[in-house]
């Protein structure tokens, strides 16, 4: 062997790249910084991209449930008679119901995700797709991706507007839905992206994707439909039980001993939690207390604080209406952030600074820990999305939810699926008491000195049982039908097909 | 006790239920639709139950329709029906 004077013992010569972005190849590739990017026709782009069955495609939701990109392109895949696909989305609306179809007849085989909703949830809940459904956290799918645990064959990326370069914004265009935060990863990482825009500009000066890890642009009439990223549960509950619970919530935070010049929050879109911000904000003022940032899915309600001062700064990885999309478009304190930046376990993310969470529940059970994935028959209806990541970073993490509604208790002996680990739930507001997590004596010891409402997590439950009853047991059969990971990789839960 | 004509009550509003009975079948009959139905369908049906054997009446049709009614609810939704029914007016 040749000896080389002055160079590493064992070296390896340069065969020949893989082609796949997480490793360190040499760029810019061949067609980098060229208009030859450009594709008009999906069919023809089809062609090219050389798909074949058992490869993995992703998509992400910033369009929510208005998005016509995920449809679009896999009716035409479907149309290929491709089969045993792997869906790599980052979360599954009802706008999306073709896929059932696609589940049905194979196409598709398996399906990652956050989130899932509507006729796709229910199919799977009803066992029709061929292998696991396997529902991670937004976190999560940043980390399984860089870790390679799985390899993006294409990803597919909503833009709402692209240069020829293939710098992508998703700040302006017709179809503007602000953050796309949960695409980055995807473009850097997958062996082929794919932009699909409805509009074309010259030279974004402005981008959130580099147009680096965009191989191919394809021009389409349509990428969705704006409006409807609002999603349906973005306002204020009217109904008096939420106002009292988001009082409630409110008085927690103000006497948890956080709640101090420079604190940071985040909020869910659901209607308590959007009456969390307001009550806050009332507070922000009377208090002249001011925050350092919000973050997470923003709303016009953050918008409003950040604009009259209460927060320095949002950090957005998704826009959750117009407003946001505006703010995030026009005001340089409005930062949009990758998921990699809200919540990968291996990044500096920004859930680790949170000091308070709100969230939601469908149940709870007596060591807190939190279902938001399946409904309380079992049927899956969601996904942790942010829950379980931002719970892990919160210094308080509240569950505000009613004790019962419409017969339906929140508190349970057991959660039909474990979404958040009840180590990381701190305090769970309900009309008719606070309880607080036993671990956090802190809490309970300045709470205690207020005149909240405290009781344990088991005297709320005896109210609720009084006067719900207790439910009947829902049947399960020993098939699995998802697999649910918790942000490090780890199988947290599974969920099970009902029993007839 | 006897009914001596259809009658109804409740509404579909959330936490409600809508109960309608009608007089003149063999046996008690209970047809309930519920949002709760997995959970809770055999405890409602048991409630209304107990209300048809404290006005001691038979052979009545009960439709239900139920959007999470608590206990207490069901019982004065089937008393106001069944008061309703009994009278001659």
């Amino acid at each position: 062997m040749m000896k080389i004077n002055g160079y590493k013992d064992n070296y390896e010569m340069f065969v020949k790249s893989s082609g796949n972005k997480s490793l360190p190849v040499i760029k810019p590739k061949e067609y980098n910084f060229n208009e030859k990017k450009l594709r008009k026709n999906l069919t023809q782009l089809l062609d090219e991209l050389d798909l074949k069955d058992g490869m993995t495609l992703s998509f992400h939701h910033h369009l929510r449930n208005g998005d016509h990109v995920l449809n679009m392109v896999m009716e035409e895949i479907e149309k290929r008679k491709l089969k045993d696909l792997t869906l790599y989305a980052s979360s599954i609306f009802p706008i999306h119901s073709p896929l059932v179809r696609m589940i049905e007849n194979g196409t598709i085989s398996q399906v990652y995700s956050a989130y899932v909703s509507g006729p796709v949830a229910k199919a799977i809940s009803e066992g029709k797709m061929e292998k696991v459904l396997v529902m991670h956290t937004h976190g999560g799918r940043v980390r399984i991706i860089e870790m390679g645990e799985v390899t993006i064959d294409v990803a597919f990326i909503g833009a709402p507007t692209c240069d020829l370069f293939g710098n992508i914004s998703g700040k302006i265009g017709k179809n503007a839905c602000g953050a796309i935060g949960y695409a980055v990863t995807d473009a850097q990482y997958a062996k082929k992206s794919v932009a699909i825009t409805d509009n074309i500009v010259e030279g974004l000066a402005n981008y959130d994707i580099d147009g680096k890890y965009i191989d191919y642009i394809l021009k389409v009439n349509s990428i969705g439909d704006a409006q409807g990223i609002v999603s349906g549960t973005t306002q204020i509950t009217k109904n008096p039980i939420g106002l009292k619970i988001a009082r409630l919530t409110t008085e927690v935070i103000k006497n948890s001993g956080y709640f101090v010049n420079g604190f940071s929050f985040q909020t869910g879109a659901g209607g308590i939690s959007l009456a969390v911000a307001k009550y806050l904000k009332d507070l922000m003022k009377e208090t002249n207390i001011k925050g350092s940032f919000a973050s997470g899915g923003i709303t016009s309600y953050l918008v409003e604080m950040l604009e009259e001062g209460y927060f320095e700064k949002l950090f957005d990885v998704q826009c959750f209406d117009l407003e946001a999309v505006r703010s995030i478009r026009d005001n340089g304190n409005h930062i949009p952030i990758s998921a990699s930046k809200y919540a990968n376990i291996n990044d500096d993310c920004v859930v680790n600074d949170l000091d308070f969470v709100i969230l939601g529940a469908t149940e709870i059970d007596l060591h807190f820990n939190v279902n938001v994935t399946t409904s309380s028959t079992g049927e899956i209806m969601g996904g942790s999305g942010g829950h379980s990541d931002t719970s892990y970073g919160s210094k308080v993490t509240i569950v505000v939810s009613q004790l019962f509604n419409a017969r339906i208790p929140v508190i349970k002996d057991q959660v039909i699926c474990k979404t958040t680990p009840g180590e990381t739930v701190d305090v769970l507001v309900t009309e008719r008491g606070i309880a607080i997590n036993p671990l956090r004596l802190d809490l309970i010891e300045r709470l205690k000195k207020t005149n909240l409402p405290l009781k344990t997590i088991r005297e709320l439950k005896a109210i609720s049982d009084e006067l719900v009853g207790i439910p009947q047991e829902i049947p399960f059969t020993d098939q699995v039908i998802a697999v649910v990971e918790y942000r490090d990789g780890s199988v947290i839960d599974f969920i099970y097909k009902k029993a007839l | 006790m006897k009914l001596n004509k259809p009658a109804k009550a409740g509404t579909y509003e959330s936490n409600d239920i809508y109960i309608m009975i009608f007089p003149g079948y063999n046996s008690n009959i209970i047809e309930l639709e519920s949002v709760v139905y997995e959970t809770f369908g055999e405890q409602i049906k048991s409630v209304i139950n107990e209300s048809l054997n404290l006005f001691q009446l038979t052979g009545v049709l009960v439709k239900a329709i139920d959007k999470g009614a608590l206990d207490f609810t069901i019982r004065a939704r089937m008393t106001t029906a069944i008061k309703r029914g009994m009278s001659n007016e």
